[in-house]
């Protein structure tokens, strides 16, 4: 957007929208939207209470746990569909039903199977996240140009170093691509994990707000979380871009 | 060999329920049922009618939040597409939505609007939205430069270039974004149906889990999947019926 | 059929007091800092053939949307039959690089697009886009789709949309750069017939030396940064030969070696 011949930045359009959220607060037109700025005020006391701090290093451990067994599992997993003809045929069916499968449905499974805690929660973050993985390590291998490896071949490359110096970096920009989705889809299901199994974390966070009417803390948490879930996926798109500049020219 | 694909499907699937039966047998859990079991609830449950009252109510908030994302998600995804303005005004809060656990706001949803249809019926489209404004949008600026240099050079009318050759030109992505939109409306239908209040398969599924009626649960849940997966694919055959080389011949080859 | 007596009549005229259907008039066009076109001045001559040949980056293609109206030049004008252009118009055509089909129309819809939107009446449209689908050779394609045409198909239904609309200027945008090699020589000869039959001037955009010099009355060659006309080279003696014989004709030989001799300096 160009005004006055001057860029407006990308994402400078969210000064206006705090803008009118404040006013809408000030205004007191609805009990469940306080002013943005009595909010911010509430965040810096939220953040230091313990039971705060508690919430986000669960948060924290279940997501980077998902997140791990997702990437650990799901890249050789996509890497081995994609070289292997019969594993591809058996497997690809059921990761394309996983992945377009509303997983919520699967929550109550793994609370009765893995009980009201942890283990729960970190087995639905990867759910959410590991199809996505093994889908674009797959369709990496599949494009890797013939010529390339047939040029590792003709030069001698042992199996092992065709894998590490050849498949997995001619593969690498739509292995990152696939991490950084399935990241953004792991956020979602640490979140919701959280919600149906709501005594750890966020989702005993949120219980415990809505219990009381506490507002301002409810959407100071929620800024928080809104927040760092836009920095991750911007950061992880900044990675891809930096690794995915050769992409283009091959 | 007649037809291998569909030969390892079968295997494929074979394999995967046989794996779940032996599983139930074992049993790995005194919760795990197995696959026989569970088909046998569903077909109970099919026979007695049970499964087709709880889809009625299941399939209410999806199809009424569906709809609204649907023509509110293309309405605003055409217009910020088509305007600097607006792309600059809403972008950044889809952008926000796409990247952001919603899920999150459910609690928020329930304190404002109850437990009724309406907060059910909001989960849905705040899941199913971003999505669909975003592929809209995206495609609406990426329709071909040359299409709508055609389109003038031939003397079209703005509101031409818009009906006869933007909105055809990103159906397909606005398609495929609506199946995304569906897939993450389902995503919000059950989510809501166990966390606001059970009703139609979140209750058979919260219910018989707690009297223990394992078989039940699992059928319940197996049939919302199932369900969730032959819609989606219905739509992506739909779709490579409608846009047939729809997105082949904007490329010299 | 007033126009074809004067072009007959042009025929036999000297080079320099032909009629011009455009005028481009000390035309510039920046882009931001860069100059992509500076203080260039062309005439096309009626009823003829011009090239714009140079080498990529040139401005050729430029100058050509600038002519059609669909980029606005930074200083200067084109006048198309007398009148000032300011954007697209009924007096001219244009057959894009890329084809611009419609993929989700029919061969016949696409064609019939330009005459759409100048809100002819179905029937009457479809009649015309159906003379000019067979006039290119595409008779029984009429219900097909892009899709299922082979490049250079694709490209006469492109020629066929922008025929059917009876412009007297048909701008071509380098056209058969995307048809492989056979189909574009039987492209060649195809237009040498229409500039022959069809009363119209053609703007011809083009990268190769040979195309430019065997379909052109007129070739004016662009050089880069900012783009300017360098030289103006009009084929006098092998036109009248027949399609058959240009390619070996010593002029023919002695004006593409010309070109490249001074474009040469000028490819990294």
């Amino acid at each position: 957007m160009i005004v006055f011949g001057y860029r407006l930045p990308g994402m400078s359009s969210l000064i206006v929208w705090g803008l009118l959220w404040e006013l809408v607060g000030r205004l007191k037109l609805t009990f469940f939207v306080p002013p943005l700025s009595e909010v911010v005020a509430t965040l810096y006391t939220v953040i230091g209470t313990a039971a705060f701090q508690k919430a986000l290093a669960e948060t924290a451990y279940a997501f980077l746990a998902g997140v791990g067994f997702a990437i650990i599992i799901g890249i050789p997993v996509g890497i081995l569909m994609g070289k292997n003809r019969l594993l591809d045929e058996l497997l690809l069916p059921w990761v394309n039903v996983f992945l377009s499968a509303p997983l919520t449905a699967l929550v109550p499974v793994l609370m009765v199977l893995f009980g009201f805690g942890m283990k729960a929660i970190i087995i639905t973050t990867t759910l959410f996240g590991i199809w996505i993985i093994i889908l674009n390590s797959r369709a990496g291998v599949k494009q890797i140009n013939r010529s390339l490896v047939e040029m590792a071949h003709s030069f001698g490359a042992s199996p092992v170093d065709a894998f590490f110096k050849i498949y997995f970096w001619a593969a690498l920009p739509e292995i990152l691509g696939g991490v950084r989705i399935g990241i953004i889809r792991a956020v979602k299901g640490v979140i919701i994990g959280q919600l149906l199994i709501s005594i750890v974390g966020f989702g005993a966070l949120f219980e415990l707000y809505s219990a009381n009417f506490l507002m301002g803390h409810f959407w100071a948490v929620l800024i928080v979380l809104f927040a760092l879930a836009f920095t991750i996926s911007e950061f992880l798109a900044y990675l891809e871009r930096r690794v995915s500049y050769y992409a283009a020219k091959r | 060999m007649p037809n291998r694909s569909l030969l390892l499907k079968i295997l494929s699937a074979v394999i995967l329920f046989g794996a779940w039966e032996i599983a139930g047998r074992v049993p790995v859990s005194f919760a795990f049922p197995t696959f026989l079991e569970s088909m046998a609830a569903l077909v109970r449950m099919t026979a007695d009618g049970t499964i087709f009252t709880a889809y009625a109510e299941t399939l209410k908030p999806l199809i009424v939040g569906v709809a609204i994302s649907t023509v509110l998600g293309i309405a605003i995804g055409l217009w910020v597409g088509l305007s600097q303005f607006f792309d600059w005004l809403f972008s950044p809060i889809f952008i926000v939505m796409q990247a952001a656990p919603l899920a999150a706001l459910i609690p928020l949803l329930v304190l404002a609007y109850g437990i009724g249809l309406t907060s059910k019926v909001l989960v849905v489209c705040i899941m199913a939205m971003p999505v669909i404004v975003l592929n809209t949008s995206s495609a609406v600026r990426n329709t071909p430069e040359s299409m709508k240099e055609m389109g003038r050079a031939f003397l079209a009318s703005d509101t031409a270039i818009v009906l006869k050759i933007i909105i055809p030109a990103a159906s397909p992505v606005i398609f495929a974004g609506l199946r995304l939109g569906i897939s993450a409306g389902f995503i919000g239908a059950i989510l809501s149906e166990l966390k606001i209040t059970p009703t139609g398969v979140g209750d058979i599924i919260t219910y018989s889990r707690s009297i223990a009626d394992y078989p039940s649960m699992y059928a319940a849940i197996f049939s919302i999947i199932l369900l969730a997966v032959l819609f989606l694919n219905l739509l992506e055959k739909i779709e490579v019926v409608l846009f047939k080389g729809n997105q082949r011949g904007y490329v010299s080859d | 059929m007033v126009m074809s007596q004067t072009k007959a009549a042009f025929g036999q005229a000297e080079p320099a007091d032909y009629e011009s259907a455009v005028s481009a008039r000390n035309i510039s066009k920046n882009y931001g800092a860069v100059e992509a076109l500076r203080d260039l001045s062309l005439e096309f001559p009626r009823g003829q053939l011009t090239s714009l040949l140079g080498p990529s980056g040139c401005g050729k293609t430029t100058l050509l949307k600038i002519i059609a109206g669909l980029l606005q030049p930074s200083a200067g004008e084109v006048e198309v039959n007398g009148h000032t252009v300011t954007g697209p118009g009924p007096d001219r055509a244009f057959v894009f690089q890329d084809f611009a089909l419609l993929p989700w129309a029919t061969v016949m819809r696409n064609v019939a697009f330009g005459l759409e939107m100048r809100g002819v009446a179905k029937s009457e449209r479809e009649g015309i886009a159906a003379k000019y689908i067979a006039e290119v050779g595409l008779s029984g394609f009429e219900h097909s789709y892009p899709h299922e045409l082979s490049g250079g198909m694709r490209q006469r239904v492109g020629l066929a949309r922008a025929l059917s609309v009876d412009a007297q200027v048909l701008l071509m945008d380098e056209p058969f750069s995307a048809v492989d090699e056979q189909t574009r020589r039987k492209f060649q000869e195809d237009l040498l017939a229409l500039v022959q039959h069809e009363n119209k001037t053609f703007i011809f955009v083009t990268h190769s030396i040979e195309e430019a010099v065997y379909v052109s009355d007129q070739i004016a060659i662009l050089l880069p940064r900012p783009s300017r006309v360098s030289e103006i080279i009009r084929p006098s003696s092998f036109r009248s030969k027949g399609v058959d014989n240009i390619r070996r004709d010593p002029e023919y030989l002695d004006i593409v070696d010309q070109i490249w001799a001074s474009l040469r300096s000028y490819v990294e």
